[in-house]
């Protein structure tokens, strides 16, 4: 690949969609150009955007697949409302796409798919390429497929399999215009085709004919460059939430110095935590691939009855599955950590999309008094700590946690500063060893002062025989109880030991410190509502913007931050469910910003709905 | 012999070790005392350190078990018990792990788990205590009454077939099946001598009495008068006869898919060792809901690895590649593949 010669322009941020057919491999391509993007320093934000179903028919609207990527010479906090540059690998993946793009966008079509019968099946009469309703971008033609297939002519490859390159010639060419190092995806190719030596060398052409297609076209003048950002000095990896969850409970056993186990069903948009988790076993990871969700919980359960860090991973409808077992667990208290990516409901709702609409469900879907922790990570590499942070609230309260997560911060990705694995928390509790009751006796459900929790009392342990099961307990004892009083007792017990758990107090950032409008947010909106923070802000208008990452139980300072301001704003993407708890709870008129999309908010949308909010009251 | 990787109990244990202090609340004659008294008095002879035993139950009449065991013990939510006790076995192989249920706990709200568990060859002892009918819930029909079975939610009859337990577990190709009754002490004890040493699943099957919603459903196997015509007692390695003067024959007609009663015939030697489940099968298709021809004992006790075993041998040899302390290693994994570094 010889030298650039074409003149390099400097930008300071770009958006690219990758789009295409579900099987033209637009998430590897999305993932290899942000890998190497990582290289070379920019900040990153990525969001892929897939159909549930595996293979929709080819070339239609509902089998589009796509993956933008956000990345930028500064710190960024989303993968970006609108693409500069849309890649449309056919027609549909170009009409999918066309409502998100600002005029003057580029668009690099591949014109080889553009054949009547593509345009039929997404409904357009005439080709858009050719009747003028592009004029207000920038549109490349290229032949993508003809042109690897070309390329590949010597390969020995059949047609079909030439073609199947044609994702690696776009990478080249977007490669080539942005100048992102390459060899990272050179290496990536010879370790994912090991096995077939004529692919690493085709996709290896198809690349480089990609790069020098770019070089030598004259409908591609200029070649952008970002520069890195500064961020904190470091080691740094891309990761999504989902490799970065499934890592921090790898983590939490480790520093908690407890065998993990995962039991699971599989289930989108969930799923890769079991991968990832099965991979680990060195670390002491079991992982079971139940026969449902509620095995799935309950071998989980049994697991932590034994001394483990028991921990189950799922979407909304395995949570709704396993809330039998989560009541038990709150019973019997014992640790266990319930993750729900959450994804766009009810029922099988759209498996693929997100949503932030089990909070209530978290909050309160069980029967009888049933309390117990929430927290939700705020993006992909937050996922990490939150997992350590939900296993060390299980272990130290005996409680089970259930660990909010959704399909955006799950499959989007963002460069991770890697923690010193010495700083991680220690999270290691004791299991009791001694009879704690007068003559000998175990008293299972005497409680430790200072956090509340009971003794953690394994099989295995002599002289701490005991039975426990889901019946009213007696203070102390765990006999079955009917006593009035004593369960009275009991059920303000399990709630006060919740709310007493102490979490760390929310932090407000106002840099500006004269806003008057305080947004409030939590999970994955975290990026979107700092974006539109700080776009507002720039334009010299005042906001305040906190973020919860505890939702059971709510920092300690919540009331306070709340009345410090005039209006509180709360965008979820559901129809209000924190906003009615802060209402109930502290009675602040809280203004509720919903979307329910499945769709991520943009920036942009919300700085519109603050600006009004921020100037009108 | 039981599971070499469970400790054994240093001192003499005796009956009395293994009741709990709490008041048993049976129904006055129900079966449950007598499995109960068995149970308690036939766990000193395994051996097994106490605090090393753990009772795992669902919900139901029998399910109350744990509580007068005075082991570790887990009441837990109805069904659920195999898939609780499936974490609890999987990843402590020093526990002997029991689960108490019932024909409704078992084989309605719970027959997924039961079945995975039969599958996997989880190492529990699964005892089912199978009375015909709902207890708890005041005298419902359950998965294994007779059909046209008259109750409270049945006013004109059930309408739907019972599950053979056995065949059901035979189906899953569990590997130790069994069946006894409640009132024969000593058969049940060799049973469950038989299924605490087996490696893997141990399924068996208590007929018990009901004496308040289901008085006598099975007195034609139990009353002396009457118990030598339709008993057939399975022992390994001796041919199946029974009848007062051993007159009727389990026999295999040849061209018969099954097995059948006949009398005077040449019976099949009994060998609950064969791999194919199909003639542990066979056997249980003997009994029905009349209990015409009922075989208890062990029907069948083969050898496959557990899924405990498979689970433990993949943790220790992952571990045994492995080098540096889990904190070396975790800060490995946490920097594997492509990284950069800003200055």
């Amino acid at each position: 690949m010889a030298a650039p010669v074409k003149p390099v322009e400097q930008l300071d941020r770009v958006v690219i969609r990758f789009a295409g057919d579900s099987g033209d491999g637009m998430q590897l391509t999305g993932d290899r150009f942000t890998s190497e993007t990582a290289q070379l320093g920019n900040d990153i934000s990525t969001l892929p955007n897939f159909p549930a179903e595996i293979r929709a028919p080819a070339g239609t609207l509902p089998g589009v697949s796509s993956f933008q990527v956000h990345f930028a010479d500064y710190d960024i906090l989303t993968p970006g409302d609108s693409p500069n540059v849309l890649v449309a690998m056919n027609p549909a993946a170009l009409k999918a796409n066309l409502a998100d793009l600002p005029a003057g966008a580029d668009i690099i079509v591949n014109t080889d798919e553009f054949t009547k019968r593509n345009l039929v099946k997404v409904g357009y009469s005439v080709s858009p390429l050719e009747d003028g309703s592009l004029d207000q971008w920038a549109v490349h033609p290229v032949g993508l497929t003809s042109m690897t297939v070309a390329a590949l002519a010597d390969s020995g490859l059949s047609k079909k399999d030439a073609e199947r390159a044609k994702n690696m010639f776009a990478l080249g060419l977007l490669s080539w215009m942005y100048s992102r190092p390459y060899e990272s995806t050179l290496r990536f190719l010879e370790r994912k085709f090991a096995k077939r030596p004529e692919l690493v060398a085709a996709n290896k052409t198809a690349f480089t004919a990609g790069w020098n297609f770019g070089e030598t076209t004259e409908d591609f003048s200029v070649r952008y460059e970002v520069k890195p950002a500064k961020m904190l000095p470091g080691n740094y990896r891309n990761i999504t939430g989902n490799a970065a969850l499934a890592l921090g409970l790898v983590a939490a056993g480790v520093r908690a110095k407890l065998p993990v186990f995962l039991g699971a069903y599989p289930i989108t948009p969930a799923s890769d935590i079991l991968h990832e988790l099965s991979k680990h076993k060195k670390f002491g990871v079991t992982t079971m691939q139940a026969e449902d969700e509620i095995a799935a919980i309950g071998a989980a359960l049994g697991a932590s009855y034994g001394g483990a860090l028991g921990i189950t991973t799922t979407s909304g409808p395995g949570v709704a599955l396993k809330g039998e077992t989560i009541s038990l667990a709150i019973a019997l208290e014992l640790p266990l950590v319930i993750v729900d990516v959450q994804r766009a409901g009810p029922s099988t709702g759209m498996p693929t999309k997100t949503e932030q609409a089990d909070l209530n469900m978290a909050l309160y879907g069980r029967h009888g008094e049933a309390p117990l922790a929430v927290i939700a990570p705020k993006s992909p590499s937050d996922c990490f700590h939150a997992a350590i942070e939900a296993a060390r609230i299980a272990l130290t309260y005996r409680t089970p946690v259930i660990l909010l997560s959704d399909n955006y911060v799950a499959n989007g990705s963002e460069p991770w500063l890697l923690p010193e694995v010495s700083e991680l928390p220690d999270i290691s509790v004791a299991y009791a060893t001694e009879p704690n009751g007068e003559d000998g006796r175990f008293l299972p459900y005497l409680r430790d002062p200072e956090t509340m929790a009971r003794p953690w009392a394994i099989p295995g342990t002599p002289g701490l025989e005991h039975r426990i099961g889901g019946l009213e307990k007696a203070d102390k004892t765990g006999d079955i109880s009917y006593d009035p009083a004593n369960h009275d007792f009991m059920v303000r017990t399990r709630q006060a030991r919740i709310e007493n758990i102490p979490v760390p107090d929310v932090e407000v950032e106002d840099p500006d410190e004269n806003a008057r409008v305080l947004v409030l947010g939590w999970g994955s909106t975290y990026g979107p509502i700092g974006a539109a923070c700080r776009a507002l802000r720039q334009r010299g208008l005042p906001v305040a913007q906190a973020h919860l990452r505890h939702l059971a139980p709510l920092p300690a300072n919540l009331g306070s931050v709340l009345k410090a301001y005039d209006k509180i704003v709360i965008p979820e993407m559901n129809l209000g469910q924190l906003a009615h708890v802060i209402r109930a709870r502290y009675l602040v008129d809280a203004i509720p910003f919903n979307q329910v999309s499945g769709l991520p908010f943009t920036a942009a949308t919300l700085e519109n709905m603050l600006e009004d909010v921020v100037k009108n009251g | 012999m039981v599971s070499t990787s469970i400790p054994l109990t240093p001192v003499k244990l005796t009956t009395k070790d293994f009741k709990s202090d709490q008041e048993v609340r049976w129904c006055p004659g129900c079966g449950d005392y007598a499995i109960l008294a068995a149970v308690q008095s036939f766990m000193p002879e395994l051996g097994i350190a106490r605090e090393n035993t753990v009772f795992v139950s669902g919900i139901g009449c029998s399910s109350r078990f744990p509580y007068y065991m005075n082991t570790y013990g887990m009441h837990s939510i109805h069904g659920r018990a195999p898939a609780i006790a499936t974490g609890l076995s999987a990843s402590r192989p020093d526990l002997s792990v029991w689960v108490v249920t019932g024909d409704g706990d078992a084989l309605s709200i719970g027959g997924n788990h039961l079945i995975h568990a039969l599958r996997r060859n989880v190492n529990l002892k699964i005892l089912l205590f199978n009375n015909r009918i709902y207890g708890l819930t005041k005298g419902q029909y359950s998965p294994t009454s007779e059909i046209g079975k008259i109750t409270k939610s049945t006013p004109v009859g059930s309408a739907d077939s019972p599950f053979n337990p056995l065949s059901l577990a035979l189906g899953a190709e569990a590997t130790f099946v069994a069946r006894t009754i409640d009132s024969d002490r000593k058969h049940l004890q060799s049973v469950l001598r038989a299924a605490a040493e087996h490696q893997g699943s141990a399924f068996v099957e208590i007929y018990q009495n009901c004496n308040i919603f289901n008085d006598g459903a099975f007195d034609l196997i139990k009353d002396a008068d009457t118990r030598d015509e339709h008993l057939i007692r399975l022992e390994h390695g001796q041919p199946i006869t029974f009848g007062n003067e051993q007159q009727y024959a389990v026999v295999h007609p040849e061209g018969s898919f099954g097995l059948q009663v006949q009398p005077g015939g040449t019976p099949i030697v009994h060998d609950a060792t064969v791999d194919d489940p199909a003639y542990a099968f066979a056997l249980s298709r003997l009994s029905g809901s009349d209990l015409n021809t009922t075989p208890i004992g062990v029907f069948r006790n083969v050898a496959r690895p557990t899924y405990d075993d498979v689970v433990q041998k993949q943790l220790s040899d992952a571990k045994a590649q492995a080098t540096g302390t889990p904190e070396q290693m975790l800060g490995e994994l946490l920097s594997a593949g492509d990284t950069w570094t800003i200055l």
